[in-house]
Formats: structure tokens, C-alpha cells, sequence
């Protein structure tokens, strides 16, 4: 009995890109620059989240055709975001042939109720989170793969080092509980106490989790990586930086060898100017990317 | 069960991890009594008497390879006879030839590979697959965007076929290769196979950093 799109094979492709950068790509070009620099996988979308925040307006899935160059021009994995809750998007990417979909907090909120039934498809999902209560409503709905929602398109660290710690902390928090505050801890993160309990008895996510969301340079991608992270996502950390190939290899070297200082060091130098980055209370709470979903 | 070597101490295995899905390598090998070590760099290979290349992308795993000069540190480990076990991407490594034309990592394994061979991730798959040489019962295999075995070299063992005959695990020697994951499906058994192998290299015959 041979069977395709499980459990195992959507979780599966997850674990193959551990120790590795996911970048966000716009065309053809940077895909392949992307691909060389050593990504385990390309995120095709129209805009990065810096331009999207700029040009402002209604996000929405990308044009077909740009995803279909991607696919023809890489061997890595190819990722592309659908809305919160629009499942139609999700839809046409999986009649794409996209490996995994991003239902990403990046793109408007079509549905500010529900999000997409993740399991009704055989297409792998990735899901951000800010929190465990909002990791495991996320992988009850069918996500294979979680990452921070950090604050996509500024450049700062600030907002994914907080989900990251939040993640991890409410997992340790789970661990050192007795087996009958479970269900009260179930009720207050609001997630289902099966995958609750699962996670108290094996000390982590049952999925892979990396770090999504103002990654800009080497460091902040090995310090995402020493908080517990299992890989991570650049956006427009790379292509809006001054030497986008250099930067793209760099942010690589840095993930593997994370525990290395001496290695970051090396690779940090001369890279240029990363992008400019924006603080956090520069962006109206209306603005805010990370607060999208719940 | 443990694996130790004439000594009695632990066998220490060399596990690839530059990136991928080394980590499950790392606990199944912890968990059959052998002495893992992740590997980044040439000089965590000391002491070394046989190696893991894990599943990720082969090609970020590449460069990884080179940029760190991983490169010859491990043919020469590898020519010297230790035994080796590459699933998916680390039967890539292994391969002699790659369809398509990519320059082969460390060609000891007289096969040509045919990359992400069932297509993209939509085609990923599970089946139970029958490996005479591992015992009566089938291996849970796990297919990720995975590989197949195009070719076979004359003194390349076939381990495994699917039902349309399409090779998936082969040995040459003290190399073993598997398109799939035993890692993912938690089978002990191409581990064992490395394990015992490594039990007869002599603890000091590994080469450290050269």
C-alpha cells in the first residue's frame, strides 16, 4: 500500500530543510542566486515584505506565472503564500505544484474567523505563530510546519526573538507540569488537549518550527537558530541588502555553524549594508503584521 | 545491542550536519549504542570509524561542503574503508554520476542518481518495501522528493526495487545507500548493518584533520 501526501511525507520535506535558509524571491533571477548561495528552498512571491509594507493596499497571492518561472528554474523546494484563510488561493497553488504553502499573515486576512482546513489538502502548509496556544491551533488545522510570525518587512529581530521564547518557554512550561494542570493549560492556551498533552510528554513541537521575520544578517540568523529554532526564514533581508549574493551565502554559513562566533565573525565581514530596517514603535499597531491571525 | 567496538568502548559515527535531518540520525544511532558526532567542519571528523550522510538538499549540503573543504577529509576517510550510509540527499553525495549533469561530491558509489526522480513533494510517498538482505520483514520506507537509482556498477548490490522496478537501496562494499528514510520511519536496521562494520575498523585507523 503505497500512499502519497501523509503525514510523514508533509512533516517529512520539513525535517529535509532543518539546518537551512529559506528566501524570499521575486523572479527568476533571484531564485537561481538564491539557489547557489546554498537556500533549501525559495519562497516565490510578487513583492518582498519591506515593498509590500510600502506599496500598502490589498496583499494577495502571486501572479501564476511568476510561480511557474520559479518552478522551472530551481531544483530546490518552492514555497508560496496564500491569504489567511483563503483557501481557494491554496487551491490553485497546489494545482501549481508548489511543494508547501505559506498561509501567511504577509499577505490581507481574507477570513478574520477561520483559517484554512489544512488537512482537506494534500499540499504541506506552513503556518506563523506568536505563541504555543497559537502553534498548536495552527497544527490541530493541518499546518506541517510552523514558524514565527516575527515582524515581516522591518529588518528587526525583535518581534521573532519574542515568538521564538514564547514558543519554546510555554513548551518548557508544559514539561515541568503535572499531568493533571494539562487540561486547565489545554483551556488557556486554547489549544486541544491531545496535542497538549503529546507535547508535555515529548518536549517539543510535533513539527518542525523555524524563525520567520526580520532576520537581516548572519548574527540574527544564528541567534534564532540558539534559541531553539530549526532554520529560518529571510525575506527581504537579502535581496534589499546591498550585496545580495554575498549576504544570501553569508546568512547560510551563519545557519550551520550557529554555535561558531568565530565562523559568524568571518562571514560577517564586508558584507555592506544590510537592509535599513525599521523599529517597531515606528509601525502604527494598525500597520502591525505580526497581530493578523489568532 | 551496544555498539562497541574490540575496546568495548562506543563506536563513534561521523554525522553530516551541515544540514538536513541529521538530528534523527543522531538519536536512532544514540539509541543502537554508538557514539554520534555531528559533523561541520574536517576536524570533528577525529576518531571517526564510520559516517552518516543525512537526507536535506543536496544541493545547499554541496556547498556547504566545499565552502568548510569538508571535501577530501571525507574521500579520504571513505577510501580508507570505513563504512558509510547516505539516505536521499546523502546517496546524492555518494554517487558516481548525476543525471542532468551535476559534479558528483564524493563519487565512490559506481551508480548514476536521478534527482527528485517521482517529481515535487505532491508525489512524496510511503510503502512498505521488501529488503531481502535486512530479514522477512519489510522496511517502512519514506519517499521525499527522493531519488532512484538509474544505474548500477558491477560490484553494486541491489537492496531494494519498487513494485514497477525502479532501484532504491543498494551496497557496494561498506557503502550503503537508500533513496527513502529509515531515519523518519525509526528503522534501526541499515544503522545496525553501519554499526557492525564500523566495530571492526581499529579505533585509531580513522584519519583526524590531514
Amino acid at each position: 500500500m503505497t500512499e502519497t501526501s501523509t503525514w510523514a511525507t508533509k512533516t517529512g520535506l520539513a525535517q529535509m530543510l532543518k539546518g537551512g535558509v529559506i528566501m524570499d524571491v521575486v523572479n527568476a533571477a533571484e531564485a537561481r542566486i538564491a539557489e547557489d548561495a546554498g537556500a533549501v528552498a525559495v519562497m516565490a512571491l510578487e513583492r518582498v515584505p519591506s515593498d509590500i509594507r510600502a506599496a500598502g493596499g490589498v496583499a494577495r497571492m502571486s501572479d501564476p506565472i511568476l510561480i511557474e518561472e520559479i518552478l522551472a528554474t530551481v531544483s530546490i523546494p518552492v514555497m508560496a503564500k496564500a491569504r489567511i484563510g483563503h483557501f481557494v488561493e491554496a487551491q490553485v497553488l497546489e494545482a501549481l505544484g508548489v511543494d508547501y504553502i505559506d498561509e501567511s499573515e504577509v499577505l490581507t486576512p481574507a477570513d478574520e474567523v477561520n483559517h484554512i482546513d489544512k488537512h482537506a489538502f494534500k499540499v504541506p502548509f506552513v503556518c506563523g505563530s506568536r505563541d504555543l496556544g497559537e502553534a498548536l491551533r495552527r497544527i490541530n488545522e493541518g499546518a506541517a510546519m510552523m514558524r514565527t510570525k516575527g515582524e515581516a518587512g522591518t529588518g528587526n529581530i525583535v518581534e521573532a526573538v519574542r515568538h521564538i521564547r514564547s514558543v519554546n518557554g510555554g513548551i518548557r512550561r508544559l514539561v515541568a507540569m503535572r499531568e493533571d494542570e494539562l487540561f486547565v493549560a489545554a483551556k488557556e492556551l486554547g489549544a486541544p488537549y491531545p496535542l497538549v498533552k503529546q507535547i508535555a510528554a515529548e518536549g517539543r513541537l510535533p513539527v518542525v518550527n523555524f524563525v520567520a521575520g526580520g532576520i537581516a544578517t548572519p548574527s540574527d540568523a544564528a541567534l534564532s537558530m540558539q534559541l531553539g529554532a530549526d532554520g529560518v526564514f529571510v525575506g527581504s533581508g537579502i535581496f534589499k541588502s546591498e550585496d545580495p549574493a554575498r549576504m544570501a551565502r553569508a546568512i547560510v554559513q551563519a545557519t550551520t555553524h550557529f554555535r561558531d562566533a568565530k565562523i559568524i565573525a568571518e562571514v560577517s565581514k564586508g558584507l555592506g549594508a544590510p537592509m535599513r530596517g525599521i523599529a517597531l514603535e515606528a509601525i502604527p499597531e494598525a500597520e502591525r503584521l505580526a497581530v493578523r491571525g489568532w | 545491542m551496544a555498539a562497541t567496538g574490540a575496546a568495548g568502548d562506543p563506536v563513534r559515527i561521523g554525522v553530516l550536519s551541515v544540514q538536513g535531518a541529521f538530528a534523527e540520525h543522531v538519536s536512532l544511532l544514540r539509541s543502537l549504542g554508538a557514539d554520534p558526532i555531528e559533523v561541520r567542519l574536517p576536524q570533528h571528523l577525529a576518531g571517526v570509524r564510520g559516517l552518516v550522510l543525512p537526507g536535506g538538499e543536496s544541493t545547499a549540503m554541496r556547498r556547504l561542503i566545499a565552502r568548510w573543504e569538508l571535501r577530501e577529509p571525507l574521500l579520504a576517510l571513505l577510501r580508507s574503508g570505513i563504512p558509510v550510509l547516505g539516505t536521499c540527499a546523502g546517496m546524492i553525495l555518494l554517487a558516481r554520476e548525476i543525471e542532468g549533469g551535476d559534479e558528483p561530491v564524493l563519487p565512490l558509489l559506481d551508480v548514476t542518481v536521478r534527482r527528485n526522480a517521482f517529481g515535487r513533494q505532491l508525489e512524496s510517498f510511503e510503502t512498505d518495501l521488501a529488503v531481502p538482505a535486512l530479514g522477512d520483514a519489510p522496511v517502512h520506507a519514506v519517499f521525499i522528493r527522493a531519488p532512484v537509482i538509474a544505474r548500477t556498477g558491477p560490484d553494486v548490490e541491489i537492496l531494494a526495487r519498487l513494485p514497477d522496478d525502479r532501484i532504491v537501496a543498494v551496497r557496494q562494499g561498506p557503502i550503503l545507500a537508500t533513496a527513502f528514510h529509515p531515519e523518519l520511519a525509526g528503522e534501526p536496521r541499515f544503522h545496525r548493518i553501519l554499526l557492525a562494520l564500523a566495530a571492526e575498523i581499529p579505533p585509531d585507523a580513522g584519519s583526524g584533520p590531514r
